[in-house]
């Protein structure tokens, strides 16, 4: 492969006050990026404070340091930043590309946001509004309602709740919530700052060291364990399409047969030869849209799928999809494998473009195995799985507890769930 | 830095190229000039279908081989349809470049087979009724409906339920040997393209384009009449949806007028997502889940679009402060200090962009289509940095001040408001 040991190298630092530095240099761009993860997520909310973590990740954007809310957007467009931000099950996540040269004022910035926020008592309604906006948005998105009841089905609804809370526990969010929980849980310990790009290491090191060495440290091991039971959920709906997510039980990234198991989904869902694609699409016509892919959190882990059809074809589509996933192990082929891998290590390479994706990939690795993998080893890994290890992998775990859930004018039948 | 080779061969294919040879992929398209805006009735939807059928399998290859050939290169390809043109792509790792050629050009001679064709129109139907179930539940299409008529540019993409239902494959190749032609169509590359291989694997495989049999233009539809299956109502009673959507369609620049920087500009200025006046006013204080807006161009004229999602019950006082906002840039322009701003922000995107090969690929292949001429990174850099604060101000009073109308999508039974 192409991939060079100079531009997999990657640099890896654990500040004295627990955070991770991982900087991987990229000399053939023209860009940074940035990605910190802190560990403020879902997971952090108190039990009755559904859609904190967000309240809290939008309310520390709303002015930091010496900048306004409008200063600071100000100051991002003009350094040329494409941000992004979000909350996940575990983290609080900011991340932006930018310009080369931007990067050490970036983060600088981005240091006064997570840790000298404003939390502007008198914006707290506006961005409780705004959560309340998503969540009427998803209302009216059935692939979304899917999808999210689908993931409290599977997680169990502590683990599994979505980040947007709810209407009753948004509206009852103060701001004394904000503000306790930005105190304890913006904090340096086990959070991570992944940067790639065009990158002078020692030099953004220094960046770091100044901007985040003197962060607070306040460990906290507090982790939810999933509790989701095989169950199959109706919502009745007049939609056009029945809509129809499933899932079933799998093991997260950090689990040495990760990648046997991820070869089977990627067989079963990957690509346009893939066989729920070319069988339940292409050779009956079933949906538009049919996709299986894994969902890794530390501790629990899925298959999540998705199908849209007609009503009239829609328990049709379930048998067929539920079909091909029970029968993944009947008729395996090296060359399904071998498409598999080409996909994965050509998306590897394709990564030395983007210095967004490497700075996500970096963080999200640390994250679920402790450290970041280098691009070399990841192909190693894909390079070396043969179909037997895949086969014996999912002939070992068949896929089991299914829960489904689906969104239509009908409920559908399953075998695969006790009633 | 990129270089630009451009040749046409001989049968009248275009091919036009931006070359990075530091690239670590190589992203090849056919942008084909047929869109719905090229269909009658009787042919609505076909452009769109016959996308889909070009993955269906040729005279060399089955359908499931051009699939599975597709992902043997490891690539990220796939096709889209809009109102003015059909494009096929993929990106590869450069060393794939000569079988994705062969294979690509493969596809665009479909054998068009009955049975996998009675197969494909049941996953169109249902792409119909996919959307049918997204917000905004189908105001777009009844906004260029209403605007640009039903027909032209008004015609929806995909077709509706009762011409995909009644339409035949022998109409489907007459509308493929009617546009599918070599002076339709161009190929573009983009990344680290090996130029000279790419024109003479394409001379050597589409020779006999030029010899489809063309039965020229289909008889003309009735103007007086509007297609089966179209409703031009501005109303759209959604069953139990949560918001109220309000698309506003205008006029704007064509991708061909000069004033499209200036445009685009005033579009971040007012609309973008991140920071902009109807950010401030309307998403930051959680009035509206969204207020933005859009030019969108095409190749002899142009759309305004503007879009605003909230509560039905707000959605009056919403439009009021929606209005206001234009009205005060349309009297007062524009600052120099916020026009700084985008300009900063969308050239570090023009940057950006031009780390992705994949991402190129795109506006060189529709420019060189429609218009024959090549905008260089840097060219759209200078127009960028050019920009005035009276080219952008006047933009506003040019596109914001003309007649609009309005498509509101919410659930029936809320009270009608605008």
């Amino acid at each position: 492969m192409t991939i060079t040991a100079e531009s997999s190298l990657i640099h890896t630092q654990t500040l004295p006050n627990g955070m991770t530095v991982l900087i991987q240099n990229m000399p053939w761009l023209r860009t940074a990026a940035f990605s910190l993860a802190i560990p403020a997520g879902v997971q952090q909310e108190a039990e009755s404070k559904a859609g904190l973590s967000s309240l809290t990740c939008e309310m520390v954007q709303r002015g930091a340091g010496h900048y306004s809310s409008r200063d600071l957007v100000a100051v991002q467009d003009n350094l040329g930043m494409d941000r992004s931000c979000g909350v996940s099950s575990a983290m609080a996540s900011f991340g932006a590309a930018m310009p080369a040269e931007s990067l050490h004022d970036a983060l600088q910035l981005y240091s006064s946001i997570v840790r000298q926020p404003h939390l502007p008592a008198d914006q707290l309604d506006d961005a409780r509004m705004m959560m309340i906006q998503e969540l009427r948005a998803t209302e009216d998105e059935p692939t979304q309602r899917v999808m999210r009841r689908l993931r409290e089905l599977h997680y169990g609804n502590r683990l599994g709740r979505s980040n947007q809370g709810t209407m009753e526990s948004v509206t009852a969010l103060t701001q004394d919530d904000v503000r306790e929980f930005f105190t304890n849980k913006y904090q340096a310990s086990g959070a991570i700052l992944g940067i790639a790009g065009k990158v002078d290491v020692q030099r953004v090191t220094d960046v770091i060291q100044q901007a985040f060495g003197d962060w607070k440290a306040e460990p906290d091991s507090n982790q939810v364990q999933p509790s989701g039971q095989s169950k199959y959920e109706f919502i009745e709906s007049q939609s056009s399409q029945t809509h129809i997510a499933f899932s079933f039980d799998s093991i997260p990234y950090g689990h040495e047969d990760y990648f046997r198991m991820r070869a089977g989904v990627g067989i079963l869902s990957d690509g346009m030869s893939s066989r729920l694609f070319d069988r339940v699409r292409e050779q009956r016509g079933l949906c538009y849209t049919v996709v299986a892919s894994c969902n890794s959190l530390k501790n629990g882990a899925g298959v999540f799928g998705y199908a849209g059809t007609t009503p009239e074809r829609a328990q049709e589509t379930l048998d067929v999809t539920l079909h091909e996933i029970d029968h993944l192990t009947d008729d395996l082929s090296d060359a399904e494998l071998d498409r598999w891998k080409v996909r994965i290590e050509s998306g590897l390479i394709m990564e030395q473009e983007s210095s967004a994706s490497r700075a996500a990939s970096l963080v999200s690795d640390h994250y679920q195995l402790g450290r970041a993998m280098t691009t070399e080893e990841l192909e190693s890994k894909i390079e070396s799985l043969t179909l037997e290890s895949v086969r014996d992998y999912w002939t070992a775990n068949p896929p089991a507890n299914f829960r489904l859930v689906t969104l239509g004018p009908s409920a559908l039948t399953t075998n695969k769930i006790a009633k | 830095m990129s270089e630009f080779r451009q040749t046409t061969l001989p049968n009248g294919l275009r091919i036009a190229a931006e070359i990075d040879s530091r690239a670590y992929s190589s992203s090849l398209g056919y942008f084909v000039h047929a869109g719905s805006r090229n269909e009658v009735d009787a042919e609505s939807g076909l452009s769109h279908f016959l996308e889909h059928m070009m993955f269906k399998g040729t005279d060399r290859r089955s359908a499931a081989d051009v699939n599975r050939e597709l992902d043997e290169l490891g690539g990220q390809g796939n096709a889209y349809t809009s109102e003015e043109q059909t494009v096929y792509y993929a990106t590869v790792l450069p060393k794939f470049q000569d079988r994705l050629i062969d294979l690509l050009t493969d596809m665009m001679g479909p054998a068009l087979d009955e049975g996998e064709f009675e197969t494909e129109r049941q996953v169109i139907l249902e792409e119909i009724a996919k959307y049918e179930d997204q917000p905004p539940f189908g105001a777009f299409e009844r906004s260029l409906e209403v605007y640009f008529g039903p027909r032209g540019l008004g015609r929806r993409v995909l077709g509706t339920s009762e011409s995909i239902q009644s339409v035949t494959a022998q109409r489907m190749r007459a509308y493929f040997n009617r546009r599918y032609r070599p002076e339709n169509i161009v190929l573009a590359a983009t990344g680290n393209v090996d130029f000279d291989g790419l024109v003479a694997a394409a001379q050597e495989k589409t020779t006999t384009w030029s010899q489809r049999p063309n039965g020229g233009e289909p008889v003309a539809d009735d103007p007086a009449t509007v297609p089966v299956g179209i409703q031009l109502d501005r109303q759209l009673a959604i069953a139990d949806a949560s918001q109220a959507y309000l698309v506003r369609i205008g006029h704007g620049p064509s991708s061909g007028s000069d004033d499209r920087y200036a445009a685009r500009a005033l579009a971040t200025l007012l609309g973008d997502d991140g920071g902009s006046r109807l950010f401030w006013e309307l998403i930051d204080t959680g009035r509206a889940e969204v207020a933005t807006l859009w030019p969108q161009e095409f190749t002899d004229t142009g759309a305004w679009f503007n879009y605003l999602v909230c509560a039905p019950d707000e959605m009056a006082d919403n439009v009021k402060i929606f209005d206001d906002i234009m009205q005060g840039v349309v009297n007062n322009g524009v600052d120099q200090e916020e026009l700084d701003q985008v300009i900063n922000k969308a050239a570090a995107g023009c940057i950006m962009q031009s780390e992705r090969s994949s991402s190129r690929l795109f506006s060189l292949g529709s420019r060189w289509l429609t218009h024959n001429e090549y905008v260089s990174i840097d060219d759209t850099l200078g127009k960028l940095r050019g920009l005035t604060v009276d080219a952008v101000s006047k933009a506003a009073q040019d596109y914001l001040t003309c007649d609009q109308t309005d498509i509101l999508a919410q659930a029936s039974g809320e009270v009608v408001s605008g």
